[in-house]
């Protein structure tokens, strides 16, 4: 392959695909990213094949894989273009029928369109689905119409044109300029304004620097990275060269983590596509600037998330974070002048070179501008990867995208931030989403998880999940996280056992300061914050736990018992699906009997009982 | 040179050099479990920690031992947030190793005497790392490494059961500030107690006087180094000239 070596062999080749593409042709679009991987799209992706190589049709309709396209819980999604047609729940069964109806009749399967509960009527394309309707996709724009694995399909789409502006029409300085002036902070959780530091790297004395990407994603729940690093690699490796470019650096890092190998694989391809295409190497775009990538796999702690931490385990030692008084962008990797940005960071940056810088800075709230995309996980309806502008309130992320809670429960709160965040209760719903707001209501806005819960969960028991998370995976260097977090998490243990007393409540808040205060990186700072913040909105949890010994969610094991309605038939289901052998029938008609000693409360009699029979108190 | 006051007190000190180095230079107390001279500083212990005000006005916690000086900085080394957070820094290391004759002193001293946690009877380690810093910075064979992470970290060797980088030296006996690493010579053998096991080495005796002055694994490794032939090391110290 040729590599380009000006803007305009990048527009003639870019001018060259869109030629050879008839825009009349029926393509069968099939997302394959990780959720519907999981959910079957391997195998829908090849029947579809199959099927149309046996029908001789393989030629005049073409199967696309694209990126993550976030209705994650309505996999696997199926496109059919140019109509757009917008199937999901699709799984092989589905393909004889979606080729016979749709492709040769043109006539939609309206089994496999989308229905709202909420809404009457089916919706035949995505954008009108009120999952999409509400959200404002840029970075996310292009995940469902291109296959990542391929470099064409990017540039099809304008892909590296802002590389091209920046290397030709803008100086280095003027493209920091540009950044700060739209006011993008990191999109991994500690919102620093990455003009900012993109600044400082440029200003520190070295010969050589680097830029790093940090796809270390590792919160519970989160899975924003992995979808743009597997659906639209491009787009990231754009921005970083376009970073590396003004802060003058010549190397680069994408660092994955371990467990996301089509992360990986699509970065490995779109480094091996960019340099073949001479966008990325020796004189990238004829422009004479160097600049080279390489894709490292994560050590597998959680805590390598955390710059120093990252930038050490690239170096090949432990990943363990080290004090930032000296900052990264003086002494980072090997010590030399470092930027590391989050992998949505980057993602924004060709946007913003586009588009400039006051068309992006007129999207979101006064200090937070753009986009940022969520995970929202939980007891959602629907649960993905949602794209929304700043400043949108949680209530609108949960129940208008979100489509509210599974079974009509009621909300209890909404954890933002990860392990690092705080939950969030319903009286703050109304709140906008933005990085301030998140922080001073004691949570963050973190990389972006958000896991709603509803009133069946135990604040908390959410606490301790958290806690005992962190037990795991902090590095344990540091003294006050790693025995704080060790005595916070037997504390929260005691209370949810029942054994725990009020001072206990009062231990937590001490140890939590200590944390904040005085732990060496951000995740010990912000590890108490599950903590901190369940204690601020749902202290009456914690103290029916300890007063009273009850767990109000009825979750506790400790504190609760399973018991048989006096109104039982004896049907006989849960007899069978206890694992325990503690329920036994005693008189046909008449309610079963549950060996309290024998219980284990998993719950299985409460999931078998058709009739609503089991009670817990 | 940059100005900076302590304590109320100022001071000049040379660009680049840490708060707590300053600071002791003056004979003004700071409390540390993880510093020491040979090694760089860590910041694991975090019972030096300070309230600095910088030139700008912002006001937050450091570790002194990681924390260059800079012109116009005040640094509060026992202020009631201080002395607040180092009691439950103290409170968590005495229920983590109650033991510790200096854990208990550095408690009297910073008077804490108790502490409302379950106490661990297990460890004397307090995981400072300075063993470890040691058999990497100074003696540069890192036998010794903190394996596992979250709150199972420990020191320990590889697998717990390969010692063939350990040239038994016994720096981490000599550094270690709680007694968990301790150091035995019994006729031909030197036994390096760990908190895990102990390691057993054989000792080379002197051709001279006859005594075992050290270890064959030490003596091999110092012949590496220098380039001396083995036999210069027939000799102990003491009978070489």
């Amino acid at each position: 392959m040729k590599r380009l070596s000006s803007p305009i062999e990048l527009e003639e080749l870019r001018q060259s695909i869109v030629k050879s593409r008839d825009p009349k042709k029926t393509i069968v679009s099939i997302c394959g990213g990780t959720g519907c991987t999981a959910l079957g799209s391997g195998e829908v992706i090849k029947a579809f094949r199959e099927e149309l190589i046996k029908r001789d049709l393989a030629d005049k309709i073409e199967v696309k894989v694209s990126g993550c396209r976030g209705f994650c819980q309505h996999g696997a999604l199926v496109t059919i273009e140019p109509q757009s047609i917008f199937y999901q729940r699709v799984r092989t069964k589905d393909v004889i029928e979606i080729i016979e109806s749709t492709l040769l009749k043109g006539q939609t399967v309206d089994r496999l369109l989308y229905h709202d509960p909420t809404v009457t009527g089916q919706f035949v394309h995505e954008e009108e689905v009120p999952f999409y309707a509400k959200q404002k996709r840029l970075i996310l724009a292009n995940s469902s119409k291109i296959d990542p694995k391929r470099i064409e399909d990017y540039i099809f789409f304008g892909g590296y044109g802002a590389l091209a502006k920046a290397l030709y029409n803008m100086k280095p300085d003027s493209i920091i300029e540009e950044i700060k002036a739209s006011g993008l902070r990191g999109r991994g959780g500690g919102g620093f304004p990455t003009g900012r530091k993109w600044e400082s790297t440029r200003k520190a004395q070295g010969d050589l620097k680097y830029v790093i990407c940090n796809c270390d994603e590792g919160d519970p729940g989160a899975f924003m990275d992995r979808s743009l690093m597997e659906g639209n690699p491009h787009s990231v490796l754009e921005g970083m060269i376009i970073g590396a470019f003004a802060i003058g650096a010549q190397e680069g890092y994408i660092y994955v983590r371990h467990e996301y190998p089509l992360a990986v694989e699509n970065a490995t391809i779109a480094l091996q596509q960019a340099e073949e295409n001479g966008l990325l190497g020796d004189n990238i775009l004829g422009s004479g600037f160097n600049f080279r990538v390489k894709v490292s796999r994560g050590g597998g702690a959680f805590v390598c998330g955390e710059s120093t931490a990252l930038m050490a385990s690239l170096e090949g030692k432990v990943g363990e974070p080290r004090a930032k008084y000296i900052h990264t962008s003086d002494s980072g990797l090997w010590g030399r002048p470092s930027n590391l940005n989050n992998v949505e960071t980057w993602a924004n940056v060709p946007i913003i070179i586009n588009n400039g810088a006051k068309w992006f800075s007129g999207i979101g709230t006064a200090d937070s501008k753009g986009t940022k995309i969520f995970s929202l996980v939980g007891k959602v309806r629907n649960t993905g990867l949602v794209e929304v502008p700043m400043g949108i309130t949680l209530r609108e992320i949960i129940f208008d995208i979100g489509g509210g809670i599974q079974g009509n429960r009621k909300f209890k709160a909404v954890q933002t931030g990860g392990p690092s965040g705080g939950c969030i209760p319903e009286k703050l719903l109304d709140l906008p989403v933005d990085f301030d707001e998140l922080t001073r209501v004691g949570s963050m806005m973190g990389s972006g998880a958000m896991i709603v819960t509803d009133e069946k969960n135990c604040m908390v028991d959410i606490a301790k999940y958290y806690i005992g998370f962190l037990k795991g995976e902090l590095c344990g260097k540091c003294l006050p996280c790693r025995e704080g977090v060790k005595r916070m998490n037997e504390i929260l243990t005691r209370i949810t056992e029942g054994n725990g007393k009020m001072e206990d409540i009062d231990l937590l808040e001490q140890i939590a300061a200590t944390l904040t205060e005085t732990s060496l990186c951000g995740l010990g700072q912000s590890a108490p914050n599950p903590v901190v913040s369940t204690l601020v909105h749902f202290r009456d949890e914690y103290e029916a736990h300890i007063k009273e010994k009850r767990c109000p969610a009825k979750v506790c094991k400790a504190l609760i018992t399973y018991n048989i309605s006096e109104k039982c038939l004896n049907c006989g289901l849960c007899v069978k699906a206890c694992p325990q052998g503690a329920i036994t029938p005693v008189e046909k008609k008449k309610p079963v009997v549950l060996d309290q000693s024998k219980c284990i409360k998993c719950g299985s009699c409460l999931d078998a009982c058709k009739l609503q029979m089991v009670e817990v108190k | 040179m940059v100005k900076l006051t302590i304590d109320g007190i100022q001071f000049e000190a040379a660009a680049g050099a840490m708060v707590l180095d300053v600071a002791r230079a003056h004979n003004i107390y700071i409390p540390t479990l993880c510093n020491h001279e040979s090694v760089l500083p860590y910041g694991a212990c975090r019972l030096c920690i300070v309230e600095i005000t910088t030139k700008s006005g912002r006001k937050r916690l450091v570790t002194s031992c990681l924390y260059p000086v800079e012109e116009g900085l005040t640094v509060l080394t026992n202020s009631e947030k201080v002395a607040a957070h180092r009691k439950m820094l103290m409170q968590l290391l005495m229920a983590r190793c109650p033991e510790s004759e200096i854990v208990k002193e550095l408690g009297q001293k910073l008077g804490v005497e108790s502490t409302p946690f379950p106490s661990e009877d297990h460890h004397k380690c307090i995981l400072c790392a300075l063993c470890t810093r040691v058999c990497a910075e100074v003696v540069g064979v890192s036998a010794i490494s903190l394996v596992n992470r979250g709150v199972e970290r420990e020191m320990g060797i590889p697998f717990f059961e390969n010692k063939d980088a350990c040239i038994a030296c016994g720096s981490c006996a000599y550094v270690c500030p709680t007694g968990a690493i301790t150091l035995e010579d019994k006729g031909d053998t030197r036994i390096i107690h760990q908190p895990w096991d102990e390691m057993k080495f054989k000792m080379a005796k002197c051709k001279v006087c006859g005594r075992y002055w050290a270890p064959v694994k030490q003596i091999e490794y110092m012949a590496k180094k220098s380039g001396q032939p083995m036999e210069f090391f027939d000799k102990c110290t003491d009978c070489r000239n």
